[in-house]
Order: structure tokens, then C-alpha cells, then sequence
């Protein structure tokens, strides 16, 4: 079978901003550095139902745009939003078709909860990182054994970060902000084509004033996480 | 020019605004929702939007708005369009003046939906254009063009979408407004708006005439495609185009493709694909429509083109294709190796099928009935709404769910083949607007014994909270008179109707048993706040040396802010992210370990 004409995800680190500095494209000066090095990017989002994972999406979407990449996407809306597994896709760059992430092809999954991440597998291209909250959502209909997903999942994923919720959660002082507190923790690390300043730009600009304070704090926490 | 990201909805919405749209109706309905609010949420000035109370109601609403001369867009999801078709299928007949676009959100999968119905499959049936965008920048642009087309041939058109299109997103590139015409008023025109036998059948010889212009039209029309060259064929539309366009990049045999955009099918176009052509494969969602086009001008000139596609079993019947279903047909139909798919096994994964939220008033409601029924005979019919989540264990309290409004009807037509059931019907207010009254008069006009429990939490919720007549507002926010659900039932005859708050659940209790003793028609009004609207108040806890660990909250009620934790010594446990602090699970305990968290402190 021929090749894919598209460039691997991994061609963009390479490439990078010409120091030859791996996954570092964005540093003192971000809006010098971005420019055309990332190609694509594939994000996919997942969690459970009233999690947050629409919100995140859209703020990875607006910061990816502010950088002048062009986004496309997918959202998980309506019944399955009551407690169901829900994904969002996020895909960043030039000449992107579908709207959901192909399998073996997203870079990047942030997941708000162990057996999410674990379904996702398939969507994850083995150069990829993955970023798991270690929560479990576990409900009457849902039990199931998260220590055995983790080790799972640290096995089967290279690139796998592992974050406290619990933790999370005491240092936000609230569940409702772990997904910026996760959006923190991907920007520090540099998975995502655009920087904390952005990040914090469409934290002010798409997040209601009253929410923002506690929100950029539980940017800064995520960020602070994987420091 | 500027660039916005963009849900599908909102680009329909605003390429809607930018044709000049002046009155846009609908009914709420997952994966359409966002198109109405979308269009209200821009306040345009000199743009009536309004929530109708059911796709009929809208149509008729927007039929005569075209009547006027104004461009018009109704919404609706695709088993709304089936509440409209009585208005539509007569409106192609009478035709319109000013611009009508229905827009119909398809769900293939289904994702949120009772059925997989095509409406371009109901486009032909009822010899309507139909539009069908891939992406949300293409819509944009492509709903501007159905409005042309509806004015230029004086007809409604269908502008079809599917979840994909409608809830996927993407950078769209904002055009300027459209020069827009000031609608002239209603003429009277000579009986022009008066559907008779003589008029139909004289307009249905001008519909099949114009649709054989508009087939040849749309075989020019940009949006339909066709591309390449070579002795294999690939004909799609719709959201597939983009997988197909994402697994071609892997081919490198030549290829046609040809994308269709815009229906009558381009028959000049259909040729020009098929032309010189050993084999084609159809890959689109739903019905095989494109495919038995193809097929049909096969036959019709003698082409010997082999059509692959749902007909053959190449493509699946059922479901959303994705990137990877149609890599795998695209691959077979280029005689390309398949991918070693084996995924590595994880973990026993755990099931989560949508339930009703934490310190929902439906859960209250059902477990209200379900204790007041235990030991007797009795049938639970339900309907379409967040409630039809009450078929979920442990509360398992929904045996029947057809349509919008069936669950009354439905009770009564039980009742008379199992007499000795009692019959409950539970129904939403917005429901119960849409269709359900119409149910309640046929139980009272034929004496039918049923219980009706109307489930009034003031809000349409599953669809994400849209007002509705009972609410005293409406979506542009203007405060109107509320629409008494009460006064409805008392008008209508019901003898029986009691009124609960649905979080007392001793008096709900005791109010169903009371409703099971009587004869005719009782209605229980129950009513309590949807926990999206109303955010409810602090958390509850329960007291560790309390709980026995008897299960009994968890078991009951299925709230999925409770569990159990301990293998030796289960107890309950709340969490208190989700807890509303609704209390209904303080009802339930009967050791009284559950309390506001202040009352332990």
C-alpha cells in the first residue's frame, strides 16, 4: 500500500522552528515560532457526560485559530450527553477532510477519566502522548477496576502522563474547571500548537467574567502539574 | 474577509441571515437544535424567530410568511419532518412566493434519534429539492443558493444536514450580506394559495416538468462535482465526502469522483461520471439514493457499469460510516491490502448509557408511581424526552416509547385489549404541547381509563433547555402570558387532576395511589425543576456511622451521584460534584443517614 502523502506527526517536530529543539516550537516569542512548522495536529477529547470536554474543545479550536491554523471538529451533543461516554475531536493544520480524527492518527488524547482513555485507544498513533486524568467515574451501572485500566494503559501507551484528580480537584478548589486545569497541563508540555498566553487570551475572551479568575488559576495549576 | 469557528447549526444559521432570511420557525430536536438559537441569539433586526409548538405548527407558520413574500427557514430534526409532511407534501402543490428552506437534520447511527429516515429519500417522494452540504463552511455558503433556487421555481426545498455536518465544526471564512428584497405583503392573487383537485393536478404536470430543468440545472451546479478520470468510479455526498476525500489521499489509482450535492439527481452529470466507466462505488449514509440513481440511468442507457454500493452489501445498511469503514471499502474496491486493525484487548470497560441526571424530578416522579404500583398490574407508557431514560435500571419504569405524544394513545389502545392493567402515560410539558393534548381529549371523548402523569419541570430539556408555552417566555426573551398545563386538562373535561410537588415524595406517592383507585381519565400534574435549569442546592452527605450498607439508595433509585464502596463493609457513598441535594434519597434511607452536610458539622 502507498504511503499517505500527508506528513507524519512526527516530521512536525523535526521540522520544529529550526533549532532542531524537539516539540520545543514555542517559546519566548510564540506568534514568531508557530508559523507554518506544525502541519496537523489531532486532538481528541473524552470524558463522560458533563465533564467539560465541549468547552475544551472549543477553547483548544479557538487558541489553534489565533495562531492562523485552520480547525475542523466534532462534538458529542444531545442524549449521550447525559452521563455517556462523549469524544470530541479537534484537528489543526492544512488540508484536513474529515471531521473525526481517522484511527491510529490523533496526537494528542486528553482524557478526563481512565476507561475513556482506554476506549480511545484505537483513534491514538503510537508517536502520540496521552494525558489521563486517574479519576474514575463510576456510577450504579458503572463499576469497573481503574488500577487495572491505568496499568493498561501505561503498557500499551510510550507517552503517557498521568494526573491526580484528587489533587486536581483540592488545588482547583472545584471539579468543574479540571478540564482547563488538563488544557494547562497539555500547553506545558507543548502538545498543543499554541502557548499558555493564548491559552489564557481565549480563557478571557470565550469564558464568562465571573468564571475567568477561577479558571486561568486552573490553568496554571494543570500547567504546574507536569512541571 | 473574517474567520469564525463554526458548529455546522451556526453557519446554517448565519449563511441564513446573510440570504436575507426574515421568519425562521422550528421545533426543537437533536441534531437541529443550535440552528433556531443561533438565528434568535444574533437579535437581527427585522428577523422573527420563534420555538413553535410542534414541526407542523412551524411549517404552516413559515408557509404563510412565503405566502408574503418573505424568505423563510423552518428547522427540524428528520422525525419532526414527519409532523410536517401533511403541511409540506400540499405546499409543493401551492407553492410559495418568497424563499421557504426546511431544514432537516438527519442522525445517522442513530446517534439521538427513534429512526435512520432519509429526507432525501422524502425529497423525491414529495418532488422537493434537497441540499446536502459535507461541512459547516460549505452550508454557509450552499443554504444562500437553496433560497435562490426556492424563488426561482416557486417551490419549498430541503436543505438536509446530518449530525456530523450540524455538530462538527470548522473555520469559515464569513462572506458579505446578500442583497436582500423588501417582501411585497400577501396577495390575494386569484386564488393562488387555495389548494384544489383542478390546481393540483395542473401544478403537479409544472412539478415534473421543472424537475427535469432543475436535474439539468444542477448538472452545472458548482456543488456537484465531478473529478478525475479513470475506469473506477466513486459517486458520494454528504459528510462521506470527507472520508472519502480523507481515504483517497492513500490511492493512487486513477479515479472518478463525483460528489453530489444538490438533488433532482444532475442526470447530465450522472452520464459524464458514468462514461467510460467499468465500476463505481457509492459510498453515502442511509439510503442507497445516489446509488439508485446511477443505477437507473444504467438501465436507461444501456451502460454496463457494475454499481457497487448498500445493494451490493458493500457499503453497511445501517449506521454512520466513518473514515475507517470507508477506508476499508475503498481499499477492497482498489484491490488494496486491508490494515491489520487488531486492537490490543483492554480491561473490562464499563457500559454508560445515558441516565437521568443527579437530582432530576423525572427520578422522583418514576419512583413516586413504580412504589405506589408495587404488586399491581400495570403497564408504564412513555414517550419521547429525557424521561424515556426511566426505561434505565433500577427504575425501569418505561414499557412503550414511540413518538412525540404516543405515550397517551398508545395507554389507551393497551387498555382495551388488557382491561385489567392499569395504564399509566407519562409525558413531558413540552410534549405534551406538541401533541399530547389531542391524546388526552380521544381518552376523555372515549372514556378510557388511564393515568396520565404529565412530568412538568418547566423546561424542554433534552434538547438543551428551550422555552416553551408553559414557560412565559419565548425565545427572542419577550415575557408573554404562560399557557396553564392545568387549565388545559380542566378545559378538556379530565374530572381527576391533582397537582404534586414531585420532590415531596410521601404526597407524591400517596397522590398516584389515590389517581389508581379512580375510573376515567386522571391526570397527576407532576411538577418540579429540571436540575439544568434550576441548579438545585448543596450537596447532601451520608453519615458513615449511620449507613448499614444495605444498598437500598443505590438500588432504588440509581441516582449517579451515589455508589458503594468497601468490599467487607459496603456503605454509600455521595459524591459531591454531582449531588444536587434534591433529597429524594433522604426519603428513601431508612436509617436516616442522609443529611445537608451542615447538619453533621
Amino acid at each position: 500500500m502507498p504511503s499517505p502523502q500527508r506528513r507524519s506527526s512526527r516530521e512536525k517536530y523535526t521540522e520544529g522552528d529550526g533549532t532542531g529543539h524537539r516539540g520545543l516550537l514555542f517559546s519566548a516569542a510564540p506568534s514568531e515560532k508557530y508559523r507554518m512548522a506544525v502541519i496537523m495536529i489531532n486532538c481528541l477529547l473524552t470524558g463522560v457526560g458533563g465533564q467539560g470536554t465541549v468547552l475544551l474543545s472549543r477553547l483548544i479550536g479557538a487558541a489553534a485559530m489565533e495562531r492562523g491554523l485552520r480547525i475542523r471538529g466534532s462534538e458529542t451533543i444531545g442524549m449521550a450527553q447525559r452521563g455517556g461516554s462523549v469524544v470530541s475531536h479537534v484537528r489543526m493544520g492544512e488540508n484536513i477532510y474529515s471531521p473525526l480524527i481517522p484511527r491510529g492518527k490523533a496526537d494528542l488524547i486528553i482524557a478526563f477519566e481512565p476507561a475513556e482513555a482506554a476506549r480511545t485507544l484505537p483513534y491514538f498513533s503510537a508517536e502520540g502522548t496521552m494525558l489521563v486524568m486517574d479519576r474514575a467515574v463510576r456510577t450504579v451501572s458503572a463499576v469497573y477496576d481503574s488500577k487495572a485500566v491505568l496499568t493498561f494503559l501505561q503498557k500499551k501507551v510510550r507517552n503517557l502522563l498521568v494526573l491526580s484528580g484528587e489533587t486536581l480537584i483540592e488545588r482547583c478548589q472545584s471539579a468543574k474547571v479540571l478540564n482547563v486545569a488538563l488544557l494547562g497541563a497539555a500547553v506545558q508540555r507543548e502538545l498543543l500548537p499554541f502557548g499558555m498566553a493564548d491559552a489564557e487570551t481565549v480563557i478571557r475572551s470565550r469564558i464568562p467574567a465571573w468564571y475567568q479568575e477561577l479558571n486561568l488559576q486552573a490553568l496554571q495549576i494543570g500547567a504546574d502539574a507536569v512541571s | 474577509m473574517e474567520k469564525k469557528m463554526l458548529m455546522g447549526n451556526e453557519a446554517i444559521a448565519l449563511g441564513a441571515l446573510r440570504a436575507g432570511v426574515r421568519v425562521v420557525t422550528g421545533y426543537p430536536g437533536t441534531p437541529s437544535t443550535e440552528v433556531l438559537e443561533t438565528v434568535a441569539a444574533q437579535k437581527a433586526e427585522g428577523v422573527y424567530v420563534e420555538w413553535s409548538v410542534n414541526e407542523k405548527s412551524a411549517l404552516e407558520v413559515a408557509a404563510g410568511a412565503a405566502y408574503a413574500g418573505a424568505r423563510v427557514m423552518v428547522t427540524m430534526k428528520q422525525v419532526g419532518l414527519n409532523v410536517a409532511s401533511d403541511p409540506l407534501m400540499s405546499l409543493n402543490y401551492v407553492g410559495v412566493k418568497g424563499g421557504m428552506v426546511i431544514m432537516v437534520a438527519d442522525d445517522p447511527g442513530p446517534i439521538s434519534s427513534q429512526t435512520e429516515q432519509d429526507t432525501r429519500q422524502f425529497a423525491q417522494y414529495a418532488k422537493l429539492m434537497v441540499f446536502d452540504p459535507s461541512t459547516p463552511e460549505e452550508a454557509y455558503e450552499m443554504i444562500a443558493d437553496a433560497f435562490a433556487f426556492s424563488e426561482k421555481y416557486g417551490r419549498p426545498v430541503l436543505f438536509r444536514s446530518t449530525t456530523r455536518v450540524c455538530h462538527s465544526y470548522a473555520t469559515v471564512e464569513m462572506l458579505p450580506p446578500l442583497p436582500r428584497t423588501i417582501p411585497e405583503g400577501f396577495t390575494k392573487d386569484n386564488g393562488r394559495w387555495v389548494i384544489f383537485p383542478r390546481l393540483t393536478f395542473q401544478n403537479h404536470l409544472l412539478i415534473e416538468k421543472q424537475r427535469e430543468e432543475q436535474s439539468r440545472e444542477f448538472s452545472s451546479y458548482p456543488l456537484n462535482r465531478l473529478e478525475g478520470s479513470g475506469k473506477k468510479g466513486i459517486a458520494t455526498g454528504g459528510v462521506s465526502h470527507t472520508y472519502v476525500k480523507e481515504v483517497l489521499e492513500t490511492v493512487r489509482e486513477s479515479y472518478k469522483l463525483l460528489k453530489i450535492s444538490a438533488m433532482p439527481f444532475p442526470q447530465e452529470l450522472g452520464l459524464e461520471f458514468l462514461e467510460g466507466l467499468n465500476e463505481v462505488l457509492v459510498i453515502e449514509e442511509l439510503d442507497p439514493v445516489i446509488e439508485q440513481q446511477l443505477v437507473r440511468l444504467c438501465g436507461l442507457h444501456g451502460l454496463r457499469v457494475t454499481v457497487k454500493g448498500k445493494h451490493s452489501g458493500h457499503i453497511q445498511n445501517a449506521g454512520e460510516n466513518t473514515v475507517q469503514s470507508v477506508q476499508c471499502a475503498i481499499h477492497d474496491f482498489f484491490g488494496m491490502s486491508g490494515e491489520d486493525i487488531s486492537e490490543p484487548e483492554p480491561p473490562p470497560l464499563p457500559v454508560r448509557p445515558p441516565v437521568l441526571c443527579a437530582g432530576c424530578p423525572h427520578r422522583s416522579s418514576f419512583y413516586a408511581v413504580k412504589e405506589a404500583a408495587k404488586g399491581k398490574k400495570a403497564v408504564f407508557s412513555g414517550d419521547i424526552g429525557c424521561y424515556t431514560l426511566g426505561n434505565a435500571q433500577p427504575l425501569d419504569m418505561v414499557d412503550t416509547c414511540l413518538c412525540m405524544g404516543a405515550g397517551i394513545t398508545v395507554a389507551q389502545g393497551i387498555h382495551r385489549v388488557s382491561p385489567d392493567t392499569i395504564n399509566f402515560a407519562f409525558i413531558g410539558d413540552s410534549t405534551f404541547f406538541h401533541n399530547g393534548i389531542p391524546g388526552i381529549i380521544n381518552a376523555v371523548y372515549n372514556q378510557t381509563d388511564i393515568v396520565v402523569v404529565i412530568l412538568d419541570n418547566y423546561t424542554t430539556a433534552m434538547t438543551g433547555n428551550q422555552p416553551h408555552p408553559g414557560m412565559g417566555k419565548t425565545v427572542s426573551g419577550s415575557a408573554v402570558e404562560k399557557v396553564s398545563i392545568h387549565e388545559i386538562v380542566k378545559a378538556i373535561g379530565v374530572q381527576s387532576i391533582e397537582r404534586v410537588n414531585v420532590f415531596c415524595l410521601d404526597e407524591a406517592i400517596e397522590a398516584v395511589k389515590r389517581a389508581m383507585e379512580g375510573q376515567g381519565v386522571r391526570v397527576l400534574l407532576f411538577e418540579g425543576p429540571c436540575i439544568a435549569v434550576d441548579k438545585g442546592k448543596s450537596p447532601l452527605s451520608i453519615a458513615k456511622e449511620k449507613c448499614t450498607g444495605c444498598g437500598i439508595c443505590v438500588s432504588k433509585l440509581g441516582c449517579p451521584a451515589i455508589r458503594m464502596v468497601g468490599l467487607g463493609q459496603p456503605r454509600a457513598v455521595i459524591d459531591p460534584v454531582q449531588c444536587t441535594g434534591c433529597g429524594i434519597c433522604s426519603d428513601v434511607c431508612k436509617f436516616h443517614a442522609i443529611t445537608a452536610k451542615e447538619v453533621i458539622a
